[in-house]
C-alpha cells in the first residue's frame, strides 16, 4: 500500500467520523460546538512548535514565533471561551433548585 | 518520529473524537470540552520531550504570550460579543497555518526537486485557504463588533475581482506545484488575504454567523493539509474532523435559517441583496406605556416570552427573568420560546439567558412551542424581530422568506418591545407591527423591563 493512500484513507475516514459524531447536536449546543471545534484546530500549534523549533533562519524563527502566538491565542482562548459558555449551562441545576426552595 | 509518540497521537486524535461527540450532547459537552483541552496540551508538549528542539526558550516565550493573549480576550468578552470573539480566534488559527506551510516550503528549498508534488499542493491549499480564513475572519470580526457597516458591502465589478483573484490563485497553485519557488508561497498568501475580504464583504450582518462556521470548517481543512504535509497523522485527523463537522454544522445552521449557504455567500453579489431596503414606515402603530402591558401581562394566563439581541445588547436578560418571576408567582404559566437563531448565533439565546440563571425547562425550541401561541393570551417580544416576521411565510420576495419563525401571530395579544421603529437585522420591515392585536413598548429593553416589573408588582 502507498504511502499516499494510508494518508488518503486516514482522511477520509476522519470526514466520515467527523460528520457522524455531531450529527444529533441540537440547536441549543450549536454556539459551543462551533468554538470547541474551533479550539480544536488550534493543534496547529503542535506544527508551528515543530516547524519554529528546526529553523537556523532568522526572518523564519521570527515569523516562526508569531505563528507559534497566533497559534496558542486560537488554541488556548478557544477552550477557555467554550468552557465559559458550557458553565452557564451546568450552573442553572443549583439555581433552580434555591428558587424552588424559596417557593416551598 | 519514535513509535511511542505515534500512539501519544493516536490516543490525542480518539481524545480529539470524544471532544466533538461530548460537545454535541448537553451533559457532556462541558467534559468532552475538557477532553479536548488536555488532547490538545499533551500533545503540544510532546515535541519537546523527543526532539532536540533549537529556541526552546523563545519558543515557550510565545507560547506564554499567545496562551495569556487567548485567555485573557476569552474572559474578559461579553456574552453577546461572544461571536465576534469566535471569529477572531479561528482567523488566527488559519493565520498560524498558513505562515506554517509557508515556512515549511522555505525549509524545503535547499531540496525541493525531491518533494512530492502532492506535497506541494497541500502547502499551497495550506498557505492559499489559511489567509482566506484569516482576512475573512478579520472582516467578520469588524462587522460583528461593528467597527465597519454590518451591511453587505458590494461596489461594481467586485464579482469581476472576486473571480479574477480566485483564478489568480488557482494559476498560481499550479505553478507552486511545479518548482515549488517560494515567491509563489508569498504571492498565493496575499491573494488569499485579499480573496478573503472580498468573500466576505458582501454578506450581510444577520448571515455572519454562517460565514463564521464555515472559515471555521476552512481553517479546520487547513489544519489537515498542514498535517500532511508535516507528514503530522495528528494534525491530518484533528484538522479533518473539524474541517468536516464544521463543514456539516454549516449546512445544519442554514437550513435552520431556510437559507441555502451559496445564497448567503453570493446573494448579493447575484444583486439580490442579503438585506432588504430598510426603510422606516410612517403607518400607524399602537403603542402603550408600562402599566397598560403590566395589565395585559399581569392578568392573561399564559404568556410566551419571545427574546432577540436586543434583549442581550441592553443586558436584560437578569431583569427579564424578575419579571417571569413574579408573573410565576401570580400564577401565570410562561415561557421563552427560543428561535433557533435568535441573538447572533444558533443557540446564542441560550447561552444568554443560561447566564441570567433561567432554568433550562423554561426554554423551548421552537418546534415545540409554534403549537402552542394559538393558546397563548400574550406574547412578549423583547428585542426580537426578524424571528418572528410573518414576511417569511408570506413575501416571496423577503431576503428572510422561507425561514422558519416563531408563530407569535397566531396569539391573541402581542406586545413588542423596541427601541424604535427601526427594522431588525434583516432590515425588513414587520407587518407584524402594524397588526391591531399588536401593542408597541418603545425604549430600551432594560429600562421598558425595570419599569413594567415594578408596575406589574404594584398590580
Amino acid at each position: 500500500m502507498s504511502e499516499a493512500v494510508v494518508w488518503l484513507t486516514i482522511f477520509v475516514l476522519s470526514v466520515f467520523v467527523g460528520i457522524e459524531v455531531i450529527s444529533k447536536v441540537s440547536s441549543t449546543l450549536h454556539t459551543p460546538l462551533m468554538s470547541g471545534a474551533n479550539a480544536i484546530h488550534g493543534v496547529i500549534l503542535l506544527g508551528a512548535v515543530l516547524v519554529t523549533g528546526s529553523t537556523d533562519n532568522t526572518l523564519a524563527l521570527v515569523v516562526g514565533l508569531v505563528a507559534i502566538v497566533l497559534a496558542a491565542v486560537n488554541m488556548v482562548g478557544g477552550f477557555v471561551v467554550t468552557d465559559r459558555m458550557l458553565q452557564m449551562f451546568t450552573r442553572k441545576k443549583p439555581a433552580t433548585a434555591s428558587r424552588e426552595e424559596g417557593k416551598a | 518520529m519514535p513509535v511511542w509518540v505515534q500512539l501519544v497521537y493516536l490516543a490525542c486524535s480518539v481524545c480529539f473524537i470524544l471532544a466533538l461527540k461530548g460537545l454535541s450532547g448537553p451533559r457532556t459537552a462541558r467534559a468532552g470540552n475538557l477532553i479536548g483541552a488536555a488532547a490538545a496540551v499533551v500533545a503540544v508538549i510532546v515535541p519537546f520531550v523527543y526532539l532536540d528542539l533549537d529556541h526552546v526558550p523563545l519558543i515557550v516565550l510565545a507560547i506564554i504570550v499567545g496562551s495569556a493573549g487567548g485567555v485573557v480576550g476569552a474572559r474578559r468578552v461579553q456574552m453577546t460579543q461572544m461571536p465576534q470573539m469566535v471569529a477572531l480566534f479561528n482567523g488566527v488559527g488559519g493565520g498560524a497555518a498558513a505562515l506554517v506551510a509557508l515556512l515549511e516550503l522555505h525549509e524545503a528549498q535547499d531540496v525541493i526537486d525531491s518533494v512530492g508534488w502532492f506535497t506541494l499542493a497541500a502547502t499551497a491549499f495550506t498557505i492559499a485557504v489559511g489567509s482566506v480564513s484569516f482576512s475573512g475572519s478579520i472582516i467578520t470580526f469588524a462587522k460583528l463588533q461593528e467597527l465597519m457597516t454590518s451591511r453587505p458591502v458590494v461596489f461594481p465589478g467586485l464579482p469581476v475581482v472576486f473571480g479574477a483573484g480566485l483564478l489568480a490563485a488557482v494559476v498560481l497553485a499550479v505553478v507552486e506545484v511545479q518548482g515549488g519557488a517560494m515567491w509563489t508561497g508569498v504571492l498565493l498568501a496575499l491573494l488569499g488575504l485579499l480573496v478573503g475580504v472580498l468573500l466576505v464583504l458582501p454578506v450581510g450582518g444577520a448571515d455572519v454567523p454562517i460565514v463564521i462556521s464555515l472559515l471555521n470548517a476552512f481553517t479546520g481543512l487547513t489544519v489537515a493539509a498542514g498535517g500532511y504535509v508535516l507528514s503530522n497523522t495528528l494534525l491530518l485527523v484533528a484538522g479533518t474532523l473539524v474541517g468536516a463537522s464544521g463543514t456539516f454544522l454549516t449546512l445544519l445552521m442554514a437550513r435552520a435559517m431556510g437559507r441555502s449557504v451559496a445564497n448567503i455567500m453570493f446573494g448579493a453579489l447575484k444583486g439580490g441583496s442579503t438585506l432588504g431596503a430598510g426603510e422606516v414606515s410612517d403607518r400607524p402603530v399602537r403603542s402603550a406605556g408600562p402599566e397598560d402591558v403590566a395589565i395585559l401581562l399581569g392578568y392573561a394566563g399564559k404568556v410566551i416570552i419571545v427574546p432577540g439581541y436586543g434583549l442581550a445588547v441592553a443586558q436584560a436578560q437578569h431583569t427579564l427573568r424578575e419579571l417571569v418571576d413574579v408573573l410565576g408567582d401570580r400564577g401565570t404559566v410562561v415561557d421563552y420560546a427560543i428561535h433557533p437563531v435568535a441573538g447572533r448565533m444558533p443557540g446564542h439565546m441560550n447561552v444568554l439567558l443560561a447566564e441570567a440563571q433561567v432554568p433550562y425547562e423554561q426554554l423551548k425550541e421552537m418546534d415545540d412551542i409554534n403549537g402552542e401561541f394559538k393558546q397563548t393570551d400574550v406574547v412578549l417580544v423583547v428585542g426580537a424581530n426578524d424571528v418572528v416576521n410573518p414576511a417569511a411565510k408570506t413575501t416571496p420576495g423577503a431576503p428572510i422568506y422561507g425561514m422558519p419563525i416563531l408563530n407569535a401571530d397566531e396569539a391573541q395579544q402581542i406586545v413588542f418591545m423596541k427601541r424604535s421603529m427601526r427594522p431588525g437585522f434583516a432590515g425588513i420591515e414587520n407587518e407584524l407591527l402594524f397588526d391591531p392585536k399588536t401593542t408597541l413598548l418603545f425604549g430600551d429593553a432594560k429600562d421598558s423591563l425595570g419599569k413594567l416589573l415594578s408596575a406589574v408588582k404594584s398590580l
